[in-house]
């Protein structure tokens, strides 16, 4: 079970889309995993033949609990892989500081406090089928009854080794491993669970507080000429292919980046990794409450056009709930855009393990001084919410004043 | 098409961009942006659908004509027959 964000506990298995028997190459989709950003289709990061599939639809497993079994080409069966484990949880990794670290030590009385909080988090990171683990036959058992990963239990035997109370003491803290119905929450749609997306987004906003010294600058952007243009080319195009002023925005943002490449990125742990591809966030607010920032990956490499079929893939496939793991975990920087009805500027709060936010608020016309007169223009207020850790004032107005200069030549974007 | 039909598919249309409208519940007079929450987005890919279904160009210009289910159904009428028909 990847994790698919740094508050993410547990998983619940949807369905497969592979079977024992397929070849898979590295990137293909093997399974639906229902989270608290909803759906979220499951891409495979090695390549090789499923072996075995482990969990079953309809399963709630923890974070790096093994789904199936692939042999590497060329390698043993002893050696294979967990489909979707440790590569996608190197971004987001072992340091939650949300909640509790587990202690290895033994756990002679477990906290019976919430599910979420009491649940063991595996900390292992390289590949450890699950029959590894140290446990003694009667925990095997129950363990492979309950559909429970051992590695996923911390032990309380010798050695850390799991007895048969750790693995009671887990099925009676976490009743949602056995396969449980689906908790009863107010749901704004089929497999998304409002109140758990909300616990979602607190706890990625709250870490983003606690842990990003914000600085935000703000910068008016005269979008008077990119409008006209836009009019003038969605007038000849029938509605399928029209573009909207935010595929704009986030062109002319995308390639704002080129000039201030340190505020795309990711801050894990320590140390900052500039990204040398652009996976370009767009939070996308959910009918209903709620929000998700899906990423359009290599943004850097789509034009105007094809940045726009990008967004509608995207929203489209928010709405449905059929976004891709990579999409909502290997974003480098997010933008937010308030669209038509919004109100003027909004003031973001960083994505981590981002380091920049870009907001825009909605684009009026306003009063503004144009070539020595008063003139009423199109006008939208564009704000970076950055990483003082990573950048300072000076270059994050360096890029808000090239994207207004991008912006100012549209058909060149 | 009565008009009636042309709210029927309009309002199928509309539930399909935003499937958690409820078509017993919809007030003809709600608007698409500021009742119903559709952002940008959403209304192009209702214009799109319009677009597609009744075969008719949708300027940008006439958008405002879209504002509500009981205008987007007037309009539709008038477009629908000032089309040949």
């Amino acid at each position: 079970m990847p994790s698919l964000g740094a508050d993410m506990e547990e998983g619940k298995l949807a369905e497969w889309l592979v079977a024992p028997g397929d070849r898979l190459a590295r990137g293909d989709i093997v399974a639906v995993v229902e989270t608290q950003k909803g759906a979220i289709e499951i891409e495979t990061f090695e390549a090789g033949e499923v072996l075995e599939l482990i969990a079953e639809p309809g399963q709630t497993l923890p974070v790096g609990a093994p789904l199936a079994r692939l042999s590497r080409p060329g390698e043993e069966e002893a050696d294979a892989p967990e489909a979707g484990s440790s590569p996608s949880r190197t971004p987001e990794p072992a340091l939650e500081p949300e909640s509790e670290p587990v202690a290895p030590t033994p756990a002679a009385e477990p906290a019976p406090a919430t599910p979420a909080a009491s649940a063991p988090r595996p900390v292992h990171v390289g590949p450890s089928p699950g029959q590894g683990a140290l446990a003694s036959p009667a925990a095997r058992a129950r363990a492979a009854e309950a559909g429970l990963d051992l590695a996923a239990l911390t032990g309380s035997g010798p050695g850390g080794a799991v007895l048969l109370s750790d693995v009671e003491t887990h099925l009676n803290a976490v009743p949602a491993v056995k396969a449980a119905p689906g908790k009863p929450a107010t749901k704004g749609k089929p497999g998304l669970d409002m109140a758990e997306m909300r616990r979602a987004i607190a706890a990625a906003m709250s870490r983003a507080k606690r842990e990003i010294p914000h600085y935000y600058l703000s910068h008016r952007i005269d979008l008077q000429v990119a409008q006209e243009w836009l009019s003038a080319t969605n007038a000849d195009r029938s509605p399928d292919k029209r573009l909207l002023m935010g595929a704009l925005l986030i062109r002319a943002t995308v390639r704002a980046l080129a000039k201030v490449p340190e505020l795309n990125g990711r801050f894990e742990s320590t140390e900052f990794a500039p990204a040398g591809n652009i996976n370009c966030g767009m939070a996308v607010a959910m009918r209903g409450g709620g929000l998700i920032a899906p990423a359009i990956m290599d943004a850097q490499d789509k034009g105007t056009d094809e940045t726009m079929a990008s967004m509608r893939d995207l929203v489209a496939r928010t709405r449905a709930g059929r976004l891709r793991n990579s999409e909502v975990t290997q974003g480098t920087i997010t933008i937010s855009s308030l669209g038509e009805n919004g109100v003027d500027t909004l003031f973001g709060v960083i994505y981590p393990p981002q380091v920049a936010l870009v907001g825009f608020g909605s684009p009026r016309v306003v009063p503004v001084a144009h070539d020595g007169a008063v003139a009423a223009r199109v006008c939208v207020m564009a704000t970076l919410a950055a990483d003082h850790r990573v950048s300072d004032g000076r270059r994050g107005a360096t890029f808000l004043a090239e994207i207004d200069r991008l912006l100012q030549e549209p058909e060149s974007l | 098409m009565t008009p009636e039909d042309i709210r029927t598919a309009f309002v199928e249309d509309l539930t399909s961009v935003a499937p958690d409208i409820d078509p017993g519940t919809l007030d003809d007079d709600e608007h698409m942006q500021d009742d119903l929450g559709l952002d940008s987005m959403d209304f192009l890919n209702l214009v799109s659908a319009l677009h597609k279904r009744f075969n008719l160009p949708i300027p940008e210009s006439d958008y405002p004509e879209l504002a509500t289910t009981a205008k987007a159904v007037r309009y539709l009428g008038r477009a629908l027959a000032g089309q040949g028909g």
